[in-house]
């Protein structure tokens, strides 16, 4: 996308927003046992948050805050938080994702709810990842040019 | 041809309409799929989820618990489903130059 | 109850549905679009299904906008039909 003059008012108010964006986006995900929300919404936010950054900076200046090699490792990490919280679950002797036999701290109920929270956060990395780099690829890769 | 589109529109509309009396109201207690026993006389899963959520895992939040702790198969699956599609989107979409201005994967 | 709320928005839906239908710049038909998936959001708030609500609003409000956004800048912007 070629970009015209830069504008102080988009460059300065999309950066003054973004943290704010994450900062919310942040708290759906860690507030998710108690309120709407949970992982998938809060790693969109996130992406949204990158996005503004990479829409209204250019492709150069927001390669300092998240480079593009990073989306694949990242959403491949996510995924395997994800499945090594159930892989713990079967080491230690319950069934596959049953979090209650993870020995985190104390009752069984506690352990399932720090293992829902543990899923989460994968899925909010793996999803926050995935969307930025679809976002970079559909910039990037122009058959034409 | 275009008379034609809006009559299967309206057809269509019309239909999905005279489908739609039938369901039970939005929140009725008396529906089936809302009481507490099914009609083979055993417990509904939506009652069983509001009555042991809390219980099983110490969330106030009950559509997080189904999600991840329940249904936590069904969540694994949608995660792997968004990777690939964003591995696939990576390997159709992603064409780098070289520096001779060669194209690359 | 609450069911004129809910009609209001229903209206505002078809109007925005048929706006990003008939429309010949495509930018606008994605600005609409992005409007559809507010007031469809809108509509899983006031029916009690807030969790579907918030994906809706983040994803088909935000995400989509900007994607399709990125697709008619690498093709046409005017609609050949």
């Amino acid at each position: 996308m070629e970009r015209k003059k830069d504008n102080p008012i988009v460059s300065l108010v999309s950066r003054t927003v973004s943290p704010f964006i994450m900062l919310f986006a942040l708290y759906v995900i860690f507030h998710g046992h108690y309120s709407p929300g949970g992982g998938f919404q809060g790693g969109t936010m996130l992406a949204a948050a990158f996005i503004l950054i990479r829409l209204s900076l250019g492709m150069e200046t927001s390669q300092l805050q998240f480079k593009s090699s990073w989306a694949t490792p990242l959403g491949s990490a996510g995924v395997l938080i994800y499945f090594g919280t159930g892989l713990v679950a079967l080491l230690f002797g319950g069934n596959f994702l049953d979090y209650g036999f993870i020995p985190f701290t104390g009752t069984v109920a506690e352990n399932r709810s720090i293992g829902i929270l543990c899923i989460e956060i994968g899925v909010a990395i793996a999803v926050m990842a995935i969307m930025v780099s679809i976002y970079d690829d559909l910039l990037k890769g122009s058959p034409d040019d | 041809m275009k008379i034609v589109n809006y009559l299967i529109m309206i057809i269509f509309s019309a239909l999905m309409i005279y489908a739609s009396l039938s369901l039970p109201d939005r929140g009725d207690a008396y529906a089936v799929l809302n009481k507490e026993k099914s009609l083979a006389q055993t417990q509904n899963a939506a009652s069983y989820y509001i009555h042991n959520a809390k219980k099983d895992a110490e969330t106030e939040n009950m559509v997080t618990v189904i999600l991840a702790d329940y249904r936590g198969y069904d969540t694994l699956g949608e995660e792997t489903v968004i990777l690939t599609a964003g591995l696939i989107c990576f390997l159709l979409l992603r064409i780098e130059k070289n520096k001779n201005g060669k194209k690359k994967r | 109850m609450n069911w004129e709320i809910e009609i209001v928005l229903f209206i505002c839906l078809l109007i925005a549905a048929f706006v990003s239908l008939y429309v010949k710049n495509l930018l606008t038909a994605v600005i609409t679009l992005s409007v559809f998936s507010f007031f469809s959001a809108l509509i899983y708030v006031a029916m009690g299904a807030i969790d579907v609500g918030f994906t809706e609003a983040v994803v088909g409000a935000g995400i989509t906008g900007v994607l399709l956004i990125i697709a008619i800048y690498r093709t046409n912007r005017r609609s050949s039909d």
